[in-house]
């Protein structure tokens, strides 16, 4: 009896032990992002989830786990955690903000880590193994050539504006550099928080205010959805363009429909989690230099175009 | 505005018949006017028309928050519990819509109705058999509401079926002989609570909870009844907003109703009624919640200041706003 507890208490001692050795020659890639809260960051969440089955599928020797946190300080408890209970090869992290999440990451850094930085930047960008994000000015700066070009450099815009933030700014900056020196002129710029709703309130009060506007520019799909309400209640014609940005589904199926209105969308994916995970992956699979800053690029969706930036399952 | 003088207590009701209900009204007129001069559009019936129709929902909302507060309580789950209750419409109307056509839209109205109620079953009885603070409690109940619309949702939208759109349509973009039908909604609604809260037994044992809640204990009123049953009033009216709502957008959000519960507030306080309890103003909170919008509203219209102030300037415009109707008590 006692020969068996001792023959069966060392049989499980040997798995444990040998367990983790076998985990080791395992990669561990942790993924961590923000929760799904609006549309954007719930199609982060989508294609994250995506990454993970199709790597974890194609790769056995790696494992890819994705965490999703609500708020900044939840986040650095995440990777706290993570860090705290298994070794990390490697961290793809969509951080909250920079300046919270720059000394933890850091710190896991310092474990020995491999860090990808998707998105918003780290306040010290000597942490980051690889950067991977899109192209907040050119976002504006493409909607803005497009509408200088088919207006023939005139015009009245109204634009409305998200949240104040580094992204909503870079985006205004890159459309106002876009029109500049052309006829096109803004006649009015106001935040509507990137929100549908409080877009289509905004877009109506533009409309009593301005007689004649010849175009919007909305910034985002979720207000762009909003505007096209507001415009369609008012009844009036004169609106010859109405454009977003970021590539929601329902703004690239008007694209593929050759809407009038809105023929064009520039891309700020979400889907560019998922560039990262696999170059992230890619490091430890294929043994391929990897390091650097990848810049998504902000191209004009189009008719031609839109089926590659088209996701019908994803929730954005 | 006078059969107010329905509710007790007695010190209070002389002191706030007249004059004093008369405040979010002088304050709503001084807007009006301070607007035609910014920007003589203002007045333009297409403008009104769009900013009473906005109000709409604020409105129907902050009526149900009158009795809340008056019988002293609180409730911040009321935008969250906008968009839960929008979005168990929407699933639930695209989930019938291919067995019954468009008469999916009544019975999404009912189930809207009844979920509805059961949300605001559900903070009354937190808040009086489980003793919690109103405002503890319904701080949790927005959290689970805005939670389970961001899981329905998975984070993103959901729409509502596109062939019932159309049919949907008119009940926030219709008129009848040229009013919206958003803002007959409101006007039912406000004329429905203003008979229960000044005219009827529950009205004014309503209130007399809200003044004090010892001595309308020790006078045999049921606090406890009162009390949950104000929460179900507010959880109908958030719900009959929802129904105006949804056709607005044709869709729901995790950021669907973000924040009305400050505006809701805003808009209560702003119309006489007092936050502590014990007293409550129908009209005026209706009168506060096209305030609001106005402000915003005015906002957009002027061009005096910077993007970045403009919230500032709304904060001021609401506290010079409370202190006319300070001065008119007085």
């Amino acid at each position: 009896m006692l020969r068996n507890i001792l023959l069966a208490t060392s049989i499980t001692m040997a798995v444990l032990a040998a367990g983790p050795a076998s985990a080791a020659e395992k990669k561990t890639i942790a993924v961590s992002i923000p929760a799904a809260d609006h549309g954007w960051t719930a199609g982060v969440v989508y294609h994250a989830n995506a990454a993970a089955k199709e790597i974890n599928k194609a790769f056995p020797d790696i494992e890819v786990i994705v965490k999703t946190s609500p708020s900044a300080s939840a986040q650095v408890s995440a990777i706290e955690d993570l860090s705290a209970t298994r070794k990390l090869d490697a961290l793809v992290i969509l951080p909250h903000s920079s300046e919270e999440l720059t000394t933890p990451v850091k710190t896991i850094k310092e474990k020995g880590s491999f860090i990808t930085v998707v998105d918003r930047g780290l306040n010290d960008p000597s942490i980051q193994d690889l950067y991977v994000a899109g192209d907040n000015i050119a976002v504006g700066f493409n909607t803005a050539k497009f509408l200088v070009e088919k207006m023939g450099g005139k015009g009245n815009l109204v634009v409305l504006r998200g949240i104040p933030t580094v992204i909503d700014d870079e985006r205004i900056k890159g459309f106002k550099d876009g029109i500049a020196g052309s006829g096109l002129k803004v006649l009015d710029i106001q935040y509507a928080n990137w929100n549908s709703d409080e877009a289509f309130k905004l877009m109506q009060d533009y409309l009593a205010k301005y007689p004649q506007i010849d175009a919007v520019w909305a910034n985002d799909d979720d207000m762009l959805l909003g505007v096209l309400e507001a415009i369609k209640q008012s009844g009036r014609k004169e609106i010859k363009f109405a454009l977003g940005g970021n590539g929601m589904k329902e703004i690239i199926q008007k694209v593929m429909a050759g809407d009038s209105v809105t023929p064009v969308e520039t891309p700020y994916p979400p889907s560019m989690i998922k560039t990262a995970i696999y170059l992230t992956a890619a490091h430890f699979a294929g043994h391929a230099p990897v390091r650097g800053s990848f810049k998504l690029d902000a191209p004009l969706i189009t008719k031609a175009n839109a089926a590659e930036y088209y996701f019908p399952d994803s929730p954005f | 505005m006078a059969d107010v003088a329905a509710a007790p207590p007695r010190a209070q009701r002389n002191r706030s018949i007249g004059w004093g209900d008369a405040g979010p009204f002088l304050a709503l007129a001084a807007l009006v006017l301070i607007g035609f001069l910014i920007n003589p559009d203002f007045l333009s019936a297409n403008n009104i028309a769009n900013v009473v129709t906005r109000s709409a929902f604020i409105g129907i909302i902050a009526i149900g928050a009158t009795f809340v507060i008056s019988s002293g309580g609180l409730d911040l789950s009321v935008g969250s519990m906008a968009a839960f209750i929008t979005g168990v419409m929407i699933l639930f109307m695209n989930w019938v819509t291919p067995s019954v056509g468009t008469a999916a839209i009544p019975l999404g109205m009912a189930v809207a109705l009844v979920t509805g109620i059961a949300c605001g079953l559900l903070n009354g009885t937190i808040v009086t058999v489980g003793r919690i603070e109103p405002f503890i409690a319904t701080l949790g109940t927005m959290g689970i509401f805005r939670a389970l619309i961001t899981y329905m949702t998975d984070g993103g939208t959901v729409a509502i079926d596109r062939s019932l759109r159309d049919a949907y349509r008119p009940v926030y973009f219709g008129d009848v002989l040229g009013v919206p039908i958003p803002i007959l909604v409101s006007l039912a609604v406000a004329l429905v609570a203003a008979y229960v809260l000044y005219r009827t037994r529950y009205g004014r044992r309503c209130v007399a909870v809200g003044a004090n809640e010892d001595v309308a204990r020790y006078s045999g009123i049921s606090v406890t009844r009162v009390r949950t049953m104000a929460f179900v009033i507010q959880g109908a009216c958030v719900a009959i907003a929802a129904i105006c709502y949804v056709p607005r957008l044709g869709a729901a959000t995790p950021t669907t109703g973000l924040l009305w519960e400050l505006q809701v507030i805003t808009a209560v306080v702003i119309g006489g009624t007092a936050l502590r309890g014990g007293r409550g103003r129908i009209w005026g909170t209706v009168a506060g919640a096209v305030i609001l919008e106005f402000i915003a509203n005015l906002m957009v219209l002027s061009d005096f200041v910077s993007e970045y102030l403009v919230a500032a300037v709304q904060g001021v415009i609401i506290i010079i706003a409370m202190l006319i109707q300070r001065m008119s008590k007085s």
